[in-house]
């Protein structure tokens, strides 16, 4: 009986790969962004067929990816972060003032300290609601005002400007490597990373566990806090790389950087299809929504449609989602349960 | 007893653990042998949960010993207790709805190839494999949305195999399975004992216990009572031990004086629910509606009460029907229900006593549409007074009283509506013992003015000592209707039991 099972399932394996590709939850977003550069290419083929046109379409996203990878993260585990954008801006900042403050610093510390400041902002998030068991929605908003009125305070009406930060610096942000923007490289092998931390590690797998039932989780003996400390750590780790790949990027600085990269980063994983009560999506959903959040911005001026139906858009798109998660989310109840009654007869 | 041969597989010795006040265990003894599947029995609130909890690691004990293979044990969490080897099959599984049967056998400690990649070939082929052993089909990848219990039950088991459990806990695993299912779990435990593990079986029905179990341990009040093997004992025994005590004392009933019939429910169907229930309340009259979790009292109480839909039969009240589904029409009617689980159903608890009291009287007590504080306050010190509710004053939170209290605010809310008949669901659950008696006391007295009540009670004592007549449920039909000199511990025990067998 379990060779014929076996033997099934090797010849099985191949359609349910294809079958699981068609099935995904990512592939319809993904053929949601085609579609969009498809249109907008057609109405304007410089929007895609362009030297410019091209590297905006990979380049603009790099540094939002960054920050709704980590939110993906965090609501994988039934949480949120609200504060990536404040912690975003924070960082950026501080990228400046260690240019200014500390003359010749190499570029690679700089890079390390921003990720490390992001991920101790990230961390007191995480004890917070690890430890204190307020619902993380609650406390991230305090901290995104927190982290914000500490930045506001430290910059003032001071601003960083391109001419603080060194040549090479700035170069990395419109570097490219055969054709590729530098930025872009970074946040996909940051996602592949991810990716496969959150597939094949057991520490990813607990994520999701924990999401999916956190008391079966406790009652399983997994380590939930710390788990949960780990994945704020990481969203604000990211979010403070997202800080310095923007001051590189777009070379000023105020006290309003990363404004509202909270919401589009939530966005982005619940269009990509990462269930905001945690326990299913990936990081890869999350991905391509930040690409398609982005791209439709710029897609939707050329396929002429009005500024102020814009956000409009955004917003359908976040229902939409939500809705079509629920509405699968019954039909594959319902199937389940279906299978099961079929088994028993 | 104290230089014991051999040493068992888990041994518990007079442990204790209280809540607050409430003492959970004083005294839980057990002795789990190696080859042996052991019964753990006694009613609701005996205790045997919490020693469950302890041996889990998800409760800490207060005193006593605690040995494994021996060796004496201090479980300060649930990972602990596993990874000596001791798996727990709650009566709720607990799985992870959006992960694949596979993932949840192995959760936590997946086999892993070089950098940790989790091997999904081999967990996938093991999980077969226990399957297999198992004589079960469930697809290993499918996810566990959506299984059935009994499915959940066996991934569970699956579970506490590849951990290679020695001690395997089922806390009442068959209250939700059918006859079939219930024989394939036998035969995985009856192959699992043969292997060596020591299996400990909690149940309520007396049927399985003696088909499955070698030996049987009874728990009393939080106590442990005594340990025969199986071969040595009668259902009549354990029962005896199991209730055993002075059932009076509790119960301080009142005469009532016993009039018409109030409520009529005839032939009520719902199908895999409840069928042909046939009853009557009387005014001044108290019906105990006895049986196990899950025989269907609740749902028939909520049925009765328009909550839940019924496909045949019907409901009257004085004479004129009630219609289903329609709990407003019920509570017209001059019915009541005060549900089982006080906190989630019975009671707002971040609002005032007096908002609670008078939350089903709301619409009379307003005026031009508006609803007054001093109006609220008036209807609810009438009830509150004479339940005596202990509250600093109305105005305090419903949440911050005691079990008791609580309970009592629940009774002010339905009793405010003016009903003629009261169905109450467990009205003692999680109250300690005193509040009981004043519980008890306030029902007695509702009924000697001519209320006619409905209560629903896990706890045999509470049915034999408020009752004036015993209606018996089991899996959802009625299977004895009892008077009070009728009823005892033995009669309604064995009515919630052995239908089966009284129908052979």
């Amino acid at each position: 009986m379990t060779t014929t099972l076996q033997s099934e399932t090797l010849g099985q394996r191949v359609l349910h790969g294809l079958g699981g590709f068609a099935k995904a939850r990512e592939t319809g977003i993904l053929l949601a962004l085609v579609l969009v550069v498809v249109a907008a290419t057609a109405k304007n083929p410089s929007f895609l067929f362009s030297a410019d046109g091209f590297r905006d379409l990979l380049l603009s996203p790099s540094i939002l990816l960054l920050v709704a990878i980590g939110q993906a993260i965090v609501i994988i585990t039934r949480n949120v972060d609200l504060s990536v954008g404040s912690v975003v801006g924070l960082t950026a900042y501080l990228t400046g003032r260690l240019f200014i403050d500390v003359p010749g610093i190499p570029i690679v510390a700089v890079f390390a300290i921003g990720i490390v400041a992001g991920g101790v902002l990230g961390l007191i998030n995480g004890a917070l609601v690890a430890f204190a068991k307020v619902p993380a929605l609650v406390i991230t908003l305090g901290t995104l005002y927190a982290y914000r009125g500490i930045n506001v305070l430290w910059t003032g009406s001071d601003r960083i400007n391109a001419s603080d930060m060194p040549k090479e610096f700035l170069g990395l942000g419109t570097a490219q490597l055969l054709y590729i923007p530098v930025l872009t490289i970074i946040a996909v092998v940051v996602l592949i990373a991810a990716g496969w931390y959150l597939r094949n590690q057991r520490g990813g797998r607990e994520l999701y566990a924990i999401g999916s039932d956190p008391d079966a989780a406790n009652l399983y003996g997994l380590k939930v806090t710390q788990r949960v400390l780990v994945a704020f750590v990481l969203c604000g780790a990211l979010a403070g790389l997202a800080g310095v790949l923007y001051a590189a990027r777009y070379g000023t600085v105020n006290s309003q950087v990363g404004s509202n990269y909270e919401l589009t980063a939530v966005g982005a994983a619940v269009i990509g299809g990462v269930a905001i009560f945690g326990g299913s999506g990936t990081v890869w959903g999350a991905a391509i929504g930040a690409y398609l959040l982005y791209t439709i911005n710029r897609a939707l001026p050329i396929l002429g449609v009005q500024d102020f139906w814009q956000r409009a858009v955004v917003g359908v798109l976040i229902i939409g989602a939500i809705v079509l998660d629920r509405v699968l989310a019954l039909r594959s109840t319902r199937k389940l349960v279906e299978a099961r009654d079929d088994a028993n007869v | 007893m104290s230089t014991p041969s051999t040493s068992a597989a888990l041994e518990l010795r007079d442990v204790a653990k209280a809540f607050g006040a409430v003492i959970a265990l004083s005294r839980g003894s057990l002795r789990l042998e190696n080859n042996s599947i052991h019964a753990l029995v006694g009613e609701n609130g005996a205790g045997k949960s919490t020693l469950v909890k302890i041996i889990a690691g998800l409760y800490q004990r207060d005193a006593g010993e605690f040995e494994l293979a021996g060796a004496a044990v201090d479980f300060r969490s649930t990972a602990e207790s596993k990874a000596a080897g001791i798996a727990v099959i709650y009566q709720e599984p607990t799985l992870f709805p959006d992960l694949s049967v596979t993932e949840n056998i192995f959760m936590g400690r997946q086999p892993t190839l070089s950098l940790g990649r989790i091997d999904r070939k081999r967990m996938r082929e093991e999980a077969l494999g226990l399957f297999s052993r198992l004589g079960v089909r469930i697809d290993p990848d499918r996810l566990t949305l959506g299984l059935s219990i009994a499915d959940q039950q066996i991934i569970e088991i699956a579970k506490a195999i590849s951990l290679d459990a020695r001690v395997l806990v089922m806390d009442e695993p068959t209250a939700a399975l059918s006859g079939v299912e219930v024989e394939r779990l036998f035969a995985v435990a009856r192959s699992l004992r043969d292997e060596g593990r020591a299996i400990l079986f909690i149940s309520h029905r007396f049927d399985e216990v003696f088909d499955l179990c070698d030996t049987v341990t009874v728990m009393r009040d939080g106590e442990y009572i005594a340990t025969s093997p199986i071969a040595e004992t009668t259902v009549d025994e354990i029962v005896r031990r199991m209730v055993g005590r002075e059932v009076a004392t509790l119960f301080p009933k009142e005469e009532a004086e016993i009039g018409d019939d109030v409520l009529v429910v005839s032939g009520l169907t719902e199908p895999g629910v409840f069928h042909d229930i046939d009853f009557t309340v009387r005014s001044g009259e108290i019906v105990g509606l006895a049986g196990l979790v899950g025989a269907g009292r609740s749902e028939i109480a909520r049925a009765i009460f328009g909550v839940d839909p019924y496909s045949a039969g019907t409901v009257t009240m004085k004479g004129r029907p009630v219609a289903k589904r329609n709990p407003k029409a019920a509570m017209d009617a001059g019915l009541a229900l005060v549900p089982e689980d006080r906190r989630k159903q019975g009671l707002v608890l971040d609002s005032t006593v007096s908002g609670n009291a008078t939350l089903a009287i709301r619409r009379s007590l307003t005026r031009f549409g508006l609803l007054f504080r001093s109006a609220e306050n008036a209807a609810a010190r009438t009830w509150a007074s004479r339940l005596e509710v202990k509250a600093a004053s109305l105005d305090v939170e419903a949440g911050t009283l005691s079990g008791g209290n609580q309970q009592k605010v629940v009774l002010a809310k339905w009793l405010a509506t003016n009903p003629s008949v009261l169905i109450i669901d467990e009205p003692t659950r999680g109250i300690d013992v005193g509040t009981k008696a004043e519980v008890h006391r306030l029902l007695s007295q509702l009924a000697g003015q001519g209320l006619g009540i409905l209560m629903i009670s896990s706890e045999l004592p509470e049915v034999l000592g408020m009752a004036d007549r015993v209606l018996v449920v089991h899996e959802g039909r009625i299977t004895a209707n009892l008077s009070r000199a009728e009823a005892t511990a033995e009669s309604v025990m064995f009515a919630a039991t052995h239908t089966t067998e009284a129908a052979q």
